[in-house]
């Protein structure tokens, strides 16, 4: 894996498969995420994207191959494992606890960060009540960041979708994660919502150093955002590079105008 | 106390110091940060001043440097205005949200060598502006905030400058000290851009000696004291800002507070409770609004008794400020209407505490007026102006009227010129135009500063402002037509956000309205009326009507009047796009630019007086970025019989 004598990388998926009966849904996809990187995952629909961020955050079994974070094998991790690692997501459709307010939501993503007995939580006593002052210290933090502190105890579900949206990434945050997945942060957006959410991506990366990969279908956004880009088709990958190296790769330019496959 | 307080100190910065030493512990200045209040007292204030000027002068800071100031209110912007006067420097307060060229006219201008930001939007503008002003030289940050990977020369964050502030300190000991003592009360404190309703930005030149005399005196008679909170949410550009939430908190050492965000404003204003507060009509407007349309929404039981009682209460207090007397029932009511309707409506505004609440900057609509002060809450007109140092009247408690923004606070006579202009002088008149001796000269004459406003004096000293002095006109019939008048009419309702009036030299008066989007968008939703935006809802025969509607009601209103019987709405149409201070159609303190409106939809207002009913536009709008793109639409226009 460290041929190339580098660092060894944060995330690996090495020849992994994932089948839904006889459909291959991925195909021997291997993708290295470095440290402090943001990487785009692109392709067609139905290429197999979603899946793959599935696949890593531990909702989908591989059929085959292996997935290493930080090094270490966890290909049969289960979702809430794989988020104690440090793997936060946020979804291409919002999941948010509708009738929750945003505080409250921004604070579930604390919830591996806390350790607490019932009886100290319910009297709110000693370490209990400390514990969560210094959480909600962390979730005021995100608010401030993210720019929501007007919007702190309304109602989730009665938020326009683009402030859904960021307040699904507040969450993701608040688990402070090493490696940050977003499966399509910008659908439905405005220009101006999509440049607040690149600002937001970009600040997170330096801000906190966050590792990030994203699905996103605005080729504007991933050209100008990502350090990388992986081109997904037909659940295999056919490029990986720079953005100017996969904007002019014959196979990528290819499958997005939809030359037919022989 | 209030009298005493540093009485020697004679500038800005010295009775900052006075107060570190006599309220070390008292409050100076709050800001919501993380969702809780920060408190910082006296002693913090001036200590973080003095570091802030340490770090200052440690860049080569020289006695006369001006410091350009741009965000929202932060205590350490204000402490950055501080430690500017301290070393004998002038701030320049700029609007946070001005587009790069209007900031970069300024910046320029003021020959700014230093600049103190609040975070990455202002820096970009202000790096890409240091490019074509080259005695722009340092740029400084609070808020790190996606910076760090910035690494342009003589660009820091405000913890560098401190930090830098401290080490200074070790060899030049008294340093600040020093400085502080050098200032003289005839010293410009502060250079304030005027919006400018009419071409470029002018720079006022306040002195210390101005704003201190004003502030005490308005503090004086007002009977301010160290107990008051206000809430400092007004931009830190504007003059009113500047006299309230600095110079009036320093003179009497109360409290500023500086909300979360500006999205949070309304909010935070129910968590500080002030005793003392100022808004623009349009705040009052906005607030009056949100009232009505969340009473809209309430289940008809509730809605007939809460309009009962505000209809009791509103009927009351035109009778008390017409000087008439209101009869037993009403009286036997109110307090029933108090525990019911006003008390908790007062404590759901935030405004339960408030002694003495502020409107200025423009004539507000009587009905809005007179809606909160039926609510119990003490709304007073004030007059003032940038260049007097905000403060020339006050409607003083007892004797509020309608029709007059009150009596000359101490220290300031009026007089009213062979063509009918207020003019004033006193000890707040500014110093002069920065670097504008021409326009200086326009303004100022024999020491009697020119207002630009239409207005009389009556028997009892009362000011009344009737338009501006160059608005002023007269339909060809010969009949007084006042523009900003009829426009405040119209705003009352709280489907119009803005209007433009236009019928000097016309044979009738007709009316640009721009629609409130908030509250029509939520009519329309309530009549399942859909609309995809803006400039679509504008044009919907449904709006049209309910507009008209209104009109009708203003033209009832200017047949009672004796003098403006004659100037009734004829026509009217509803932009398609809403006045925007980007495209310079408004000031940034929501001033319409007549001349600009009327060279911009020139085609507008010629089918206003021609027979068409549509007519084909094009507009070009600015985006806050600086882009422009552009609006189709085809405007109805609308007759009033």
């Amino acid at each position: 894996m460290t041929a190339n004598g580098g660092p060894r990388p944060l995330l690996e998926v090495d020849e992994v498969s994932v089948r839904f009966g006889a459909l291959m849904a991925l195909t021997k996809v291997s993708l290295d995420i470095a440290r402090g990187e943001i990487v785009a995952i692109i392709g067609p629909n139905g290429a197999g994207k979603t899946t793959l961020i599935n696949v890593i955050s531990g909702f989908y079994r591989p059929y085959e191959g292996h997935i290493l974070f930080d090094g270490k094998d966890r290909t049969h991790l289960r979702p809430p494992d794989v988020a104690a690692l440090g793997v936060a997501r946020t979804f291409q459709n919002v999941a948010l606890f509708k009738g929750m307010s945003v505080l409250d939501n921004i604070m579930t993503g604390r919830l591996l960060k806390m350790h607490g007995s019932f009886l100290l939580d319910a009297l709110w006593w000693g370490p209990a009540r400390r514990q969560e002052l210094a959480n909600r210290e962390v979730v005021e933090r995100l608010i401030d960041f993210l720019e929501i502190q007007a919007i702190r105890k309304t109602q989730a579900g009665k938020l326009p979708y683009g402030l859904q949206k960021r307040v699904e990434l507040a969450r993701a945050l608040a688990a402070e994660p090493a490696l940050l997945l977003l499966d399509e942060p910008m659908a439905g957006m405005n220009v101006e919502e999509k440049e607040d959410m690149c600002r937001f991506i970009l600040d997170v990366n330096s801000e906190f150093g966050t590792t990030i990969a994203l699905i996103e279908h605005d080729m504007g956004v991933v050209m100008d955002i990502s350090h990388r880009v992986a081109v997904l088709d037909y659940g295999r990958k056919i490029a990986d590079g720079t953005p100017d190296e996969v904007r002019k790769a014959q196979a990528v330019i290819d499958a997005y105008l939809g030359v037919a496959h022989e | 106390m209030t009298a005493t307080l540093g009485a020697q100190a004679d500038t800005f910065p010295k009775l900052v110091r006075a107060n570190a030493e006599t309220l070390p512990r008292k409050t100076a200045i709050r800001e919501k940060d993380l969702g809780i209040w920060q408190a910082y007292t006296w002693r913090d204030y001036w200590e973080q001043s003095r570091l802030i000027a340490l770090g200052l002068a440690s860049l080569g800071f020289a006695r006369g440097d001006k410091t350009a100031v741009v965000g929202d209110n932060r205590p350490r912007l204000y402490w950055a205005v501080c430690a500017t006067q301290a070393l004998g420097g002038i701030p320049v307060p700029l609007y946070q949200d001005s587009i790069e060229k209007e900031l970069a006219y300024i910046v320029d201008h003021a020959e700014a060598r230093f600049a103190i930001v609040e975070d990455q939007e202002q820096v970009d503008k202000l790096l890409h502006l240091r490019a074509q002003c080259p005695r722009l030289e340092f740029i400084v940050y609070d808020n790190a905030r996606g910076l760090r990977a910035y690494s342009e020369p003589n660009l820091m964050s405000l913890e560098e400058l401190l930090e830098r502030g401290r080490k200074f300190e070790q060899n030049h000991a008294n340093y600040v000290e020093d400085e502080v003592a050098k200032g003289r009360a005839d010293d410009t404190a502060i250079i304030c851009y005027t919006s400018g309703t009419t071409g470029t930005p002018k720079g006022a030149m306040l002195s210390h000696h101005g704003l201190i005399v004003t502030a005490r005196n308005s503090a004086a008679a007002e009977g301010l004291d160290a107990s008051e909170e206000i809430l400092s949410y007004l931009p830190m550009a504007w003059v009113g800002d500047h006299v309230f939430s600095y110079a009036q908190s320093v003179i009497t050492g109360f409290a500023a507070n500086c909300p979360e965000s500006a999205a949070t404003v309304l909010h935070d204003l129910k968590e500080i409770g002030p005793t003392y507060f100022f808004a623009p009509p349009r705040i009052w407007e906005t607030i009056l609004t949100n009232v009505l349309l969340r009473l809209d929404d309430c289940a008809w039981p509730k809605r007939k008794l809460v309009h009962f009682f505000l209809d009791l209460a509103q009927g009351m207090e035109r009778r008390r400020l017409a000087g008439q007397p209101v009869s037993l029932l009403p009286r036997l009511l109110y307090p029933l209407g108090r525990a019911l309707v006003y008390g908790p409506l007062r404590d759901n505004l935030g405004m339960r505490r408030v002694r003495r609440a502020y409107t200025a900057g423009e004539a507000i609509g009587p009905e809005i007026f007179v809606f909160f002060r039926a609510l119990g809450i003490n709304v007073k007109q004030l007059y003032g102006m940038t260049e007097a140092s905000v403060f020339v009247t006050i409607q003083r408690d007892g004797d509020v009227r309608l029709d007059s923004v009150g009596t000359a606070i101490p220290g300031v006579e009026i007089r009213i010129s062979g063509t009918g202009e207020v003019q004033f002088r006193g000890a707040g008149v500014f110093q002069g135009y920065y670097k504008n001796a021409e326009a200086t000269r326009d303004a100022v004459h024999d020491g009697w500063l020119s207002s630009g406003d239409a207005g009389f004096l009556d028997a009892s000293g009362h000011l009344k402002i009737i338009d501006r002095a160059k608005d002023l006109s007269r339909l060809s019939t010969g009949t007084i037509f006042p523009p900003k008048f009829i426009e405040n009419k119209l705003k009352f309702s709280p489907y119009v956000k803005e209007a433009v009036c236009v019928g000097q030299d016309r044979p009738f008066v007709t009316a640009l309205i721009n629609i409130d989007l908030a509250a029509v968008g939520n009519w329309a939703e309530r009549r399942g009326i859909a609309y995809t935006s803006y400039t679509d809802l504008s044009q919907k025969p449904e709006v049209y009507a309910l507009i008209h509607d209104e009109v009708t009601r203003v033209n009832a209103s200017l047949r009672d009047d004796e003098v403006l019987r004659g100037a009734t709405l004829r026509r009217f149409l509803i932009l398609h796009k809403e006045l925007d201070p980007d495209d310079e159609e408004i000031t940034r303190t929501r001033k319409v630019r007549r001349g600009y409106i009327a060279q911009k939809y020139a085609d507008l207002i010629e089918a206003l007086y021609s027979d068409r009913t549509h007519v084909q536009v094009e507009a070009k709008v600015t985006y806050e970025d600086g882009r422009s793109g552009t609006i189709r639409a085809d405007v109805t226009i609308r007759d009033v019989e």
